[in-house]
């Protein structure tokens, strides 16, 4: 087992190669090649079942939980494949965060929700600050400063997100992949979310999966829309990728168009 | 859209209610009859007729119950044969015994009172008088007294062929020691299975025929696991089971019929069942707790150990112990491996012989003398006794391990 490299000199934050993913034998996604920019935010939009999840699980081997994922081609972080033999997807895991649709915070307490990956992960300094800083860092200290003792799951569907969010990055990861992270979420919650992924942009590299395209063009730096193929195999492709502005103005194909004025999807 | 038939459709779902409610009141029917069975046979009126009256025990005018220990034992050297004196001199000195212990023999070997007739509770509380008249008649010399054949005495008290004094404590130890050890074998082993089988084995051929193995086991009827824990833990692994090879017990007399082979066929037994249920707890952690476990980079061990097992704890334990119920009332298989239906001295340990509740009761039932099926009821509600603690401690368990998910 090689560890992963410290530093690179890629330009890339995360990028993908000829990435296919197969559930069993039906090809979820064909053959993605994305360069993910460091400290940006990058939007992944598209129709239902276009494989937008999966592409974000991808990078960081979360599909491998799944029985029967079959993955093919490369995705190099820090330069390195991390779909080689000989690399530890918890060591990827650890590097790439990771937050989801819904609030999943761990029946525990505030506290403990963000100070056990540090932990596990052999953290060895104050863990105090630690857990401050995250909760600072996740716009969320202030409100449950009084309550580090309470079950995290007694905080609203909003906090809750946040924790989960402060939770990933107290192991300081490079990358933080949300997948839908406000899709449970009431506007109000969403909007702080938002403020927050904006904030945290200028230390972390940021995927986000989102339906919402109003949110990705908030949101975003830069937008990857995805689409199922027209051969009838309903593989998801990757169908253009560019500046978000650049691509909710003035789209290149005809097919994000039509996805971005709402006439399918 | 016709107004009769609604009314048809009406009559329909009422004629279905009436079904329920009969199938619901037969239940109901068969628990009362079992209850009152049971508490019908546990109190009574007993005639007692003792052998001499303790009045007329007294020495020089001072009552049985006031004599010193001296004294108590002169009256019971008196009235009893020099070699059974010399017997209970020999099992403990009667210097060592207090002024009470010897009180209590000379009750059950000088006044030795015997049960000369009893009576259901039904017949108690509806035909008291006649009982008083046919008491006096055909029993002269005995007494009537209300008897609860539940008592501290019987409890206390070891088993015995008079059932004036038996009692159920070996019985009841015997069962807790069996069960103990079955917990101790199958909870461990069944709790890690049930985490291989659901959190690691992957979803293939093998996996699933042992999973449908497993599934089935927990039917086969327990007379095969008797016969199953005869074959391997009393006679292949006896050497073990008797504790010879530990040195504990003599080679020449012991043999694998122990507490530790039943305690063992019992652990086999429930041990599918622990992992059925413990499987079902797991599978009942929420998903999203595993994923969030992993996307910190967190190993599998540490989501196991983590997240998974805290948060089926509970339901693993309600599980563990249901099928703890279901061990303890077992008699069939206990009877292959050779409990012994009559002993009178406690079990000292993994290695004694043994016989447990249900085996007692089975064994008084089937006594021709009808005094020992009140024994059998007071056992009965010993056993479900038992068994109502062990479900109330489940529920309590149960919700104080839950969390708010």
């Amino acid at each position: 087992m090689t560890d992963i490299a410290p530093a690179a000199a890629a330009t890339a934050a995360i990028e993908s190669k000829d990435l296919s993913i197969y559930y069993g034998s039906f090809q979820a996604v064909r053959d993605v090649n994305l360069d993910i920019q460091p400290n940006r935010i990058t939007a992944i939009i598209g129709p239902s079942g276009c494989g937008k999840s999966t592409v974000l699980r991808a990078f960081n081997r979360m599909n491998e939980l799944i029985p029967n994922v079959n993955t093919t081609g490369e995705v190099l972080f820090r330069g390195q494949n991390i779909y080689k033999s000989d690399v530890d997807p918890v060591e990827v895991r650890r590097h790439i965060g990771m937050v989801f649709q819904k609030p999943n915070p761990f029946p525990k307490s505030v506290y403990e929700n963000v100070a056990w990956g540090a932990r596990i992960n052999g953290f060895k300094g104050n863990m105090d600050e630690l857990v401050h800083n995250s909760l600072t860092a996740a716009a969320l200290w202030d409100e449950v400063k009084d309550k580090l003792d309470q079950s995290g799951l007694s905080l609203s569907g909003g906090q809750q997100q946040r924790l989960c969010i402060a939770r990933a990055i107290a192991v300081r990861p490079d990358i933080i992949l949300m997948d839908e992270p406000c899709s449970a979420l009431d506007p109000i919650a969403t909007l702080r979310i938002e403020e927050l992924m904006r904030d945290l942009a200028t230390e972390y590299t940021i995927i986000i999966v989102t339906h919402n395209m109003q949110q990705a063009a908030r949101v975003s730096d830069r937008t990857a829309f995805f689409s199922l193929s027209d051969d009838g195999k309903r593989a998801g492709m990757l169908m253009e990728y560019g500046d978000t502005k650049t691509m909710f103005t003035r789209p290149e194909k005809k097919i994000t168009e039509d996805y971005i004025t709402g006439r399918f999807g | 859209m016709s107004a009769s038939n609604l009314q048809q459709r009406h009559r329909t779902g009422r004629v279905w209610l009436v079904v329920f409610q009969v199938a619901l009141l037969t239940g109901i029917v068969a628990l009362t009859a079992l209850l009152f069975n049971i508490l019908n046979g546990s109190f009574g009126y007993v005639a007692i007729e003792d052998t001499i009256a303790p009045q007329d025990l007294a020495v020089n005018g001072v009552p049985l119950e006031e004599q010193d220990k001296d004294t108590l034992i002169q009256v019971l050297q008196a009235h009893i044969s020099a070699g059974l004196f010399a017997r209970y001199e020999f099992d403990k000195p009667f210097a060592e015994r207090s002024a009470g212990e010897v009180y209590d023999l000379i009750l059950e070997r000088v006044v030795e009172p015997k049960f000369v007739a009893q009576w259901s509770l039904y017949e108690t509380l509806t035909n008291r008088d006649a009982i008083r008249q046919t008491a006096a008649q055909d029993f002269p010399n005995a007494r009537l007294e209300f008897r609860s054949w539940l008592n501290s005495h019987f409890l206390r008290a070891p088993q015995s062929s008079y059932p004036e004094i038996a009692g159920v404590r070996t019985a009841v130890l015997g069962s807790l020691w069996t069960i103990g050890i079955a917990v101790l074998f199958a909870f461990p082993v069944g709790v890690a299975a049930a985490v291989y089988l659901q959190e690691y084995a992957p979803d293939n051929l093998i996996n699933r025929i042992i999973q449908t193995n497993i599934t089935n086991l927990a039917g086969v009827p327990s007379i095969i696991y008797g016969i199953l824990g005869l074959a391997i833990f009393v006679r292949a692994l006896g050497h073990f089971t008797s504790g010879v090879a530990f040195g504990a017990s003599d080679p020449t007399t012991s043999n694998g019929r122990t507490i530790l082979s039943a305690g063992l066929t019992l652990g086999m037994l429930v041990l599918p069942l622990i992992i059925i249920n413990a499987q079902e707890a797991i599978k009942a952690v929420p998903s999203s707790l595993r994923q969030a476990s992993f996307g910190l980079g967190a190993t599998r061990w540490e989501t196991v150990w983590h997240h998974v097992l805290p948060n089926a704890i509970s339901g693993i334990m309600t599980g563990t112990i249901l099928a703890i119920s279901r061990a303890i009332g077992e008699t069939a298989p206990l009877v292959v491996i050779g409990a012994s239906t009559f002993i009178q001295v406690d079990p000292e340990g993994p290695f004694s012989n043994f016989t447990t509740l249900p085996i007692q009761i089975y064994q008084w039932t089937a006594r021709p003398q009808s005094v020992f099926r009140n024994l059998a009821g007071g056992a009965s509600l010993v056993l479900l006794g038992l068994l109502l603690t062990l479900n109330a401690t489940a529920i309590i368990l149960r919700n104080r391990y839950r969390r708010s998910l």
